[in-house]
């Protein structure tokens, strides 16, 4: 890493997709909303923020009121009353899913009467958004769209939350399979041509008993129009995941020092390193601070822990007036000790978990655990001071 | 606190991811398992996390005895379907049934709520079987669990007729119906988690599925009253922490920053508790585990958490 810059903003400057991912609960979206208002602030980018969360955090924390699909600009005075002046621009946008099907639909229907078809088809309009982990599909799609445009320099990805974080990734290849899958086309066969094989036969048999002809020829005449869309899905699918290959792209794994969530984020950059995608940075989020591993603090925590009595007997001049009961002071000194040793537990257990992670990449932010939350553009700068450093 | 919460038949343990949510799951399967119920619980999700809980090895679809009384299975939906279409179609040849469920597999996945039924419908159907006195559900994260629970309506409305469909009206109504089925809603007492408890607790309404319990993990006890806090501020000012660090014979900035942060943390996740309390309003039970202050998974932590339950619920 360059000399002249943070690991962090170096980063953010070269590159023009970040993926942000890691498991559920550690702070994917407001790290990700740090960065882009790092990004915005300091490089003087047109930086895009999209989320693909349906709870509606990152507007609350930009102080957008309600994200739409559409993209808005986080205001300047937003910024200002955090303090900063902004060299670039923060825009945010959230995913509908329902939505982006729509346009997608819209998009590659062959004609209007297929697309109204789809459109009123009473499973899509169910569904719609639900089938075939859709929702890692359009977000990746929806990415690839805004990339295309080229009117951010910077677009920083929340990923959606799935059962595991790299489920995402496959998501366009799975979409461009299902597609092209013989299977699909073989449940179709009966709605087409009226000529069940033998083979077959039997399985639609027990479809039909297990789940009604009706609805299987709702699925069917649904796939059916779907598919007069197939070249567009595939084409769209492949360049979707040439965009995740690309240089210009760089994944960013957001982790707590816990048990489950680093193992999650072990498992992410050992895909990222087998699909050779480019691992940007780890960010260690939530951090106790290192005092609490100090062989001089935690000494004096033992001290005050189990000798609290006697030493409370020593400070009456220092506590000062007005006099202080030596039981209160001994109590406090107690409670300090302890407070101290059980913290340093949950650290020592951090700092082991940090050691186990092969982290693959030389950048690394560490977050400390902040005594407040971020709800504000004021917290995603500070979050942001802490991932440049 | 909580009358009953494991004297009903089938809980669905959800939250936002990171909260605790299968620690909890596990550790209210222990407690029931403990009170001499029949009991299993059940990894919806299948990632190996309610096998840690429990130091258990991998859990299978075929629920295994773990500890007297205590069943933990991982759910599997093309084995459930399998056993589906076993019992109710009576298709017993099981080596026909592999490419007619890799098919169905297929099937599930194109046309959503499937998979959710059959989830969701196996639980309900261990409960109606009566096979065991408790099911608890490690269920999905709360931007899923609406539509688990949701999927026995949602198949009802789409399909007209049909053996599945069939089978969907036993199954809201076991659902719904109070004495029996709870969603126990997991948090921690920081911003997003209790936003979206109370998000989902609202979203509960329109399931039908009655919220059974809240429960809060994490929670730190207050380290000092304020008259121990006024001594506290005492001892930290400059002249004073001298004498502190000269009294232990060791340097103590560490602590009192350590002190410092406990303080601020302990007062922030109140304030997420008081907005929770009052956002829930009254007739929920709300059930407090403290902070564990141990970042382990294991059979201990699962214990010390049934423990904490077990405080609350008496």
């Amino acid at each position: 890493m360059t000399a002249h810059a943070a690991p962090v903003e170096a980063l953010l400057a070269a590159k023009e997709i970040v993926v942000v991912c890691g498991a559920g609960g550690v702070g994917k979206t407001t790290t990700a909303a740090a960065l882009g208002a790092l990004a915005a602030a300091d490089l003087g980018a047109k930086v895009l923020v999209l989320t693909v969360d349906p709870a509606r955090r990152l507007a609350d924390a930009m102080g957008l009121g309600s994200l739409g699909n559409t993209e808005t600009q986080v205001e300047s005075a937003a910024f200002a009353a955090a303090g900063v002046e902004p060299r670039g621009q923060l825009w945010a946008a959230m995913l509908d899913t329902k939505q982006s099907w729509d346009e997608l639909i819209r998009r590659h229907a062959p004609d209007a009467r297929t697309r109204d078809a789809i459109l009123d088809n009473p499973l899509y309009r169910n569904v719609a958004g639900k089938f075939v982990n859709s929702h890692d599909y359009i977000a990746m799609e929806r990415l690839y769209e805004l990339h295309a445009s080229g009117v951010y320099d910077l677009i920083v990805v929340d990923t959606p939350p799935t059962r595991h974080a790299i489920d995402f990734l496959d998501a366009p290849e799975r979409m461009a399979e299902f597609f092209s899958s013989r299977l699909l086309r073989w449940l179709l066969v009966p709605y087409r041509s009226r000529l069940v094989n033998v083979a077959s036969r039997p399985f639609y048999q027990i479809a039909d008993r297990a789940l009604g002809s009706a609805f299987l020829a709702d699925i069917a005449e649904f796939f059916i129009l779907f598919q007069s869309m197939y070249d567009g899905f595939v084409e769209r699918a492949r360049a979707v995941e040439r965009v995740l290959e690309d240089r210009r792209t760089t994944f960013v794994v957001v982790t707590t020092l816990e048990a489950a969530p680093a193992q999650e984020a072990r498992r992410f950059v050992d895909v990222l390193r087998a699909r050779q995608l480019h691992l940007g940075a780890v960010v260690l989020n939530r951090v106790l601070p290192a005092d609490l591993l100090d062989d001089d603090a935690s000494a004096a925590a033992r001290a005050l822990s189990s000798r609290s009595e006697e030493l409370a007997a020593t400070l009456a001049e220092a506590v000062g007036d007005p006099p202080v009961a030596p039981d209160l002071v001994a109590r406090v000194l107690a409670e300090l000790g302890e407070s101290f040793l059980n913290f340093q537990v949950v650290a020592k257990r951090e700092a082991e978990l940090r050691a186990e992670l092969a982290l693959g990449t030389d950048v690394v932010a560490t977050v400390p655990a902040l005594d407040t939350d971020v709800y504000d553009l004021a917290g995603l700068v500070r979050l942001g001071a802490e991932l440049r450093r | 606190m909580a009358v009953g919460l494991l004297d009903r038949r089938l809980l669905f343990v959800t939250g936002k991811g990171g909260v605790g949510k299968t620690t909890t799951a596990a550790a209210l399967a222990l407690l029931g398992a403990r009170e001499g119920r029949r009991t299993l619980v059940c990894e919806m999700d299948a990632k190996g996390d309610l096998a840690g809980a429990y130091e258990a090895g991998p859990l299978a679809f075929e629920a295994r005895e773990l500890e007297g009384g205590l069943f933990a299975m991982a759910m599997d939906t093309e084995e459930s379907l399998k056993e589906y279409l076993a019992v109710q179609l009576k298709l017993a040849r099981l080596a026909r049934l592999g490419a007619l469920a890799r098919t169905f597999d297929f099937l599930a996945n194109a046309a959503p709520g499937i998979k959710e039924v059959l989830s969701v419908g196996k639980m309900a159907w261990e409960v109606r079987e009566g096979h065991y006195d408790l099911v608890v559900v490690d269920a999905a994260a709360s931007g899923h669990i609406l539509g688990q629970l949701r999927a026995p309506q949602a198949i009802n409305e789409l399909m007209s007729v049909g053996l599945v469909r069939e089978q969907t009206g036993w199954m809201i109504e076991l659902l719904s119906d109070p004495a029996v089925t709870g969603v126990v809603v997991v948090a921690s007492p920081e911003e997003m988690p209790v936003t979206e408890a109370l998000e989902l607790v609202d979203d509960l309404a329109g399931t039908g599925v009655d919220l059974a319990a809240v429960v809060v993990n994490r929670v730190l006890p207050e380290l000092f009253g304020r008259a121990e806090e006024e001594v506290f501020d005492r001892l930290a000012a400059p002249g004073a922490s001298a004498a502190l660090a000269a009294a232990t014979g060791h340097p103590v900035d560490g602590v009192l920053e350590a002190a410092r942060l406990a303080v601020r943390l302990r007062r922030t996740r109140a304030a997420h508790l008081t907005r929770l309390r009052q956002g829930l309003g009254p007739g929920h039970d709300v059930l407090y585990v403290p902070e564990l202050f141990t970042r382990s998974h294991g059979r201990r932590a699962t214990r010390q958490v049934a423990d904490a339950l077990a405080g609350e619920l008496s």
